[in-house]
């Protein structure tokens, strides 16, 4: 086995959320929805193929150290409000930096009053990456289990947990 | 009237699929490595393989495993979200009331230690 426990390969993370697809696209690529939820970081969408994806580090990331840029990507696939496909890559620490570059697949389809958003997270080669998406590095946030209920809070009710 | 299906908002499945051993031990072995196949999993388990399909089923249902062909093979992936919104909606929610209990307690009893200087 060339892969060590719990760096997993492929991530897939599922939540159903009572709001439109075109809601949910949004909560996702905009900043000022995205910066929200979970890590409350805005993340710049430039919504083409081709196009960069950022996201920045807020002023108490900064203050910590973090460098503007902490996410970095760029846009595969842009189908509005259903499938992005993005390159994904954590910038704020040298390990993950230095990692092969996941990529990362958002989808989003109606499923009656509800929609299904499913994310899907390809991690080749980038164990340190899996290990703090997956949620299991100690003071970290929780990974995209934390990020996705916590979206579904601030859509469904308004406000997020976070913060 | 709008109709969905029913694991898109009933925690009872959530519940229900994590009261059993089975099902638990086939969660932490999908959390120890993601992406396997029913043979796989099968083969850690002393159980036919007709019993680990109808476990992994019922994961399924409950939005606790989801699953990913990959050319002729089924995969099964750990989904942590449903876990983690019965933690965010139940168990902070009384950890939280238990904190505050204790904090008003303290606030309580540093009241009387002022009571008697």
């Amino acid at each position: 086995m060339t892969e060590t426990a719990n760096s997993t390969m492929v991530q897939v993370h599922r939540v159903y959320i009572k709001a439109s697809p075109q809601a949910i696209w949004d909560a996702i690529t905009k900043p000022e929805w995205n910066e929200k939820f979970g890590y409350q970081v805005p993340g710049e969408f430039d919504l083409r193929e081709g196009g960069t994806y950022r996201a920045l580090a807020n002023q108490e990331m900064r203050d910590h150290g973090a460098p503007e840029v902490i996410i970095d990507g760029e846009i595969l696939v842009c189908e509005p409000p259903h499938r992005l496909v993005q390159t994904w890559n954590i910038m704020f620490e040298a390990g993950t930096a230095a990692e092969p570059v996941t990529r990362l697949t958002w989808e989003i389809e109606a499923c009656g009053g509800f929609s299904a958003l499913t994310v899907t997270h390809e991690l080749t080669d980038a164990p340190l990456a899996a290990a703090f998406v997956g949620g299991e590095v100690p003071n970290a946030g929780g990974g995209w289990a934390y990020v996705l209920s916590d979206l579904k809070s601030l859509l469904e009710t308004g406000s997020a947990m976070a913060g | 009237m709008v109709t969905y299906d029913r694991r898109v908002v009933d925690d009872d499945l959530v519940f229900k699929a994590l009261a059993d051993p089975t099902r638990r031990l086939l969660l932490d072995r999908l959390f120890q490595r993601d992406g396997r196949t029913l043979t796989e999993l099968e083969s850690e388990l002393e159980m036919t393989r007709f019993g680990v399909m109808k476990h992994l089923r019922l994961l399924e249902e409950a939005g606790l495993v989801t699953t990913r062909r990959s050319g002729r093979e089924k995969l099964h992936y750990l989904n942590a979200v449903p876990i983690r919104l019965i933690h965010d909606r139940w168990i902070n929610k009384y950890t939280e009331r238990q904190i505050s209990a204790l904090v008003d307690l303290k606030a309580e009893l540093e009241e009387k230690d002022g009571h008697h200087d």
